[in-house]
């Protein structure tokens, strides 16, 4: 899950990270007065999206006084950005971050995400800050530093003092940047984030080492235990499929085809986009209906198929284990009944209870074709879209 | 032979009063393993399927000699159902559940540094050895006993595997699922090298998919080590990046984990990679006759 940079910030403060003042406005009016609370020589106009390359795409302004804040604010407020996260589609700002202006000295670049590799959270680190880390790491790799991080220990002082010290912070903030660090590192794991970046964390004219902007994604699988967390989801930034699939516990990823796919497990869902790809058609989108699925689950998952004006077709792939043919066949007979189905069907079963979710599926009158393997199902509906 | 699971290994089964534990424990019964009981915290002195349960794990172990475990348990609780399962020295804990959170696996893992138990999974199908042992959740009427090893990032993958192998006569050693998560216990280089050591097991496929570097390695450990031809398939190859593809550890990030890269590696070092999902079948038994293994091979 993804939250906006002001609530990751708000995040941050409670766990001794520094971060600018700042408050959130949803109107021009709000921005203005948010500055005035403010009362700063400069403030920072930042446009609010799930989506880094703001300040490329004329989201971040500088303003000088209230009636600059107002403009950018009226600028930016219901723009539509489009940068390199967005898609060419864009992000509409919905809500800016008002923030105070300080006097940069130097950007660095802190991160913390989990390396598969050692099955432990690494905290990495550069001096070049400001710029996309992908960049830094293709062309200039010996400028990141990084520490493997023990989890029974947690982020040791030595190996924040390694990191400040190889990123060359000046030895006067060294303990201003070890607190930084630490901070940054307890929360990333207290609140179970993905991952939590901050490019640039600066160093300040006046002596102080601030985190200016704030990525924090976090777990979804550890969002039970993380109330707060949840309450900055911002449905606005999700795709509206997406969040319908998520309160029915599917795993749903839209795409641009015209083939919805209905298929459990992820390895098999990832696959039979592969293979309808293959056969020269394009999948809508991914959708595991999991292990776990209910009838009534499955019904839903097939609505949002449906949903999906794009679609033309459908394939159910399904090769149960966890999850029961029959389950699968009774969900797709309760959908077609409940919303109609006046496209091609295509299903494919196999594994536990096949016998039985075939039987439903004969006997249910729909007009579904069926498929002997993955491949031949994917070739017939490729065929019956076109 | 067979690498981790026999018929004589003995299962309890933590979690065994669940839902989806009861079913899959009267299915494993059915198959012919021996559980031998069952695991949930105050329901000790019951049954299930005939099947003793008892409320910890060391309880279990103690009065019914299990070796191995499977995993049932409700995701914000198996991270401690698996630290139970290694405290109890098991040599094999099998967990199936998914949507662990990440940190409790960071922090499993460290755990289980230096002990004796392996793990396999989590968010995993389990391991069978067809005609002998089945533990987890696959369907057991699709394996048949023989001589290709099978690992696995994707229980339906392993599964589709598995069904093309069999209808085409080739049975296997044994399936291991190691799951799709970003820290597991089992990686592919231990279930490789366990094959490589099997005198039953004639050649291995190695399923993968999108996301960090594991296929990779394993393929180098295969170039240096592997005494047997590998095949194998990578799921995901149309994924768009920054998208989690179900898994949580599928997903192509910051350029990472692309399927064309893994498929690169794998050829350079040796392994044939199959070119969609349908004919994993077919490219194991290409590679069995270029290495004149399909005679043995073709069980039934």
């Amino acid at each position: 899950m993804n939250i906006h940079e002001y609530q990751g910030k708000e995040i941050l403060r409670k766990y001794g990270v520094n971060v600018p003042n700042g408050h959130v406005a949803y109107t021009v009016d709000e921005a203005v007065e948010a500055a005035k609370k403010l009362s700063t020589d400069v403030t920072v106009v930042k446009a609010q999206i799930h989506a880094g390359g703001r300040g490329k795409a004329g989201g971040v302004k500088v303003a000088k006084n209230l009636e600059e804040v107002r403009t950018y604010a009226g600028e930016i407020l219901g723009k539509t950005l489009v940068t390199h996260q967005t898609g060419p589609e864009g992000k509409e700002v919905k809500r800016l971050l008002i923030e105070e202006g300080c006097d940069i000295k130097k950007e660095y670049y802190v991160g913390l995400v989990l390396d598969r590799a050692t099955s432990r959270v690494v905290m990495m680190a550069s001096e070049e800050g400001g710029t996309e880390i992908e960049e830094v790491a293709a062309e200039t790799p010996e400028k990141i530093f990084k520490e493997v991080i023990d989890p029974v220990v947690g982020l040791s002082g030595y190996q924040a003092r390694r990191l400040a010290f190889n990123i060359n912070i000046p030895d006067e903030l060294l303990n201003k940047a070890v607190k930084f660090m630490t901070g940054l590192y307890n929360a990333f794991v207290e609140k179970d984030c993905s991952i939590a970046e901050i490019n640039p964390l600066v160093t300040t004219g006046d002596g102080e080492v601030l985190a200016l902007d704030a990525k924090l994604n976090f777990d979804d699988n550890a969002l039970f235990r993380q109330k707060d967390v949840v309450e900055f989801r911002d449905l606005a930034e999700e795709d509206e499929k997406e969040i319908e699939a998520s309160k029915y516990d599917l795993s749903y990823v839209a795409l641009d085809g015209n083939i919805g796919c209905m298929v459990n497990g992820a390895g098999l869902a990832m696959s039979t986009m592969d293979i309808i790809k293959h056969s020269g058609g394009e999948p809508a989108n991914f959708l595991d209906v999991g292990g776990g699925a209910t009838a009534e689950k499955v019904t839903e998952a097939f609505k949002i198929i449906l949903s999906d004006p794009n679609v033309k077709g459908i394939f159910v792939n399904i090769f149960g284990g966890i999850m029961k043919c029959d389950v699968i066949a009774e969900g797709v007979v309760e959908a077609t009944k409940q919303v109609g189905l006046e496209m091609p069907l295509v299903v494919r079963l196999e594994g536990t209870n096949v016998d039985l979710g075939k039987n439903i599926l004969n006997e249910s009158g729909l007009n579904i074709t069926s498929a002997d393997s993955m491949a031949d199902g994917a070739e017939k509906i490729v065929s019956m879209v076109k | 032979m067979s690498v981790y699971v026999n018929k004589d290994t003995k299962v309890i089964v933590q979690g065994i009063t669940g839902g989806t534990a009861r079913f899959h424990t009267k299915q494993m019964l059915e198959y012919g393993t021996k559980i031998v009981g069952g695991v949930t915290p105050k329901k000790g002195g019951t049954e299930v399927e005939g099947v003793p349960v008892f409320n910890t794990v060391k309880e279990a172990v103690d009065k019914t000699g299990a070796t191995a475990s499977v995993i049932y348990v409700p995701a914000p609780f198996a991270a401690d159902a698996i630290l139970e399962a290694v405290d109890a020295e098991l040599d094999l804990a099998i967990c199936i559940t998914e949507h662990i959170p990440v940190m409790d696996m960071v922090k499993v893992k460290r755990y289980m540094e230096g002990k004796k138990t392996r793990l396999v999974g989590p968010n995993c199908p389990g391991v069978i050895t067809p005609d002998e042992c089945k533990i987890g959740i696959m369907p057991g009427y699709i394996h048949k006993k023989g001589h290709i090893g099978v690992v696995s990032r994707s229980g339906t993958l392993t599964y589709e595997a598995v069904h093309q192998l069999s209808e085409a006569g080739y049975g296997q050693t044994t399936a291991v699922g190691i799951g799709g998560d970003p820290v597991n216990g089992t990686d592919f280089i231990d279930v490789l090298s366990a094959f490589n050591e099997d005198p039953e097991t004639e050649a291995v496929i190695m399923i993968g998919e999108i996301g960090g570097t594991a296929e990779e390695e394993a393929a180098e450990w295969v170039k240096a080590n592997m005494k047997k031809p590998v095949v194998g398939f990578i799921g995901g190859a149309t994924a768009p990046p920054g998208k989690r593809m179900g898994h949580a550890g599928a997903i192509i990030s910051g350029g990472k984990g692309t399927a064309d890269e893994k498929i690169r590696v794998m050829n350079e070092c040796g392994i044939k990679v199959a070119e969609t999902p349908a004919v994993m079948g077919e490219t194991m038994i290409s590679v069995l006759k270029e290495n004149n293994l399909d005679v043995k091979c073709k069980t039934h």
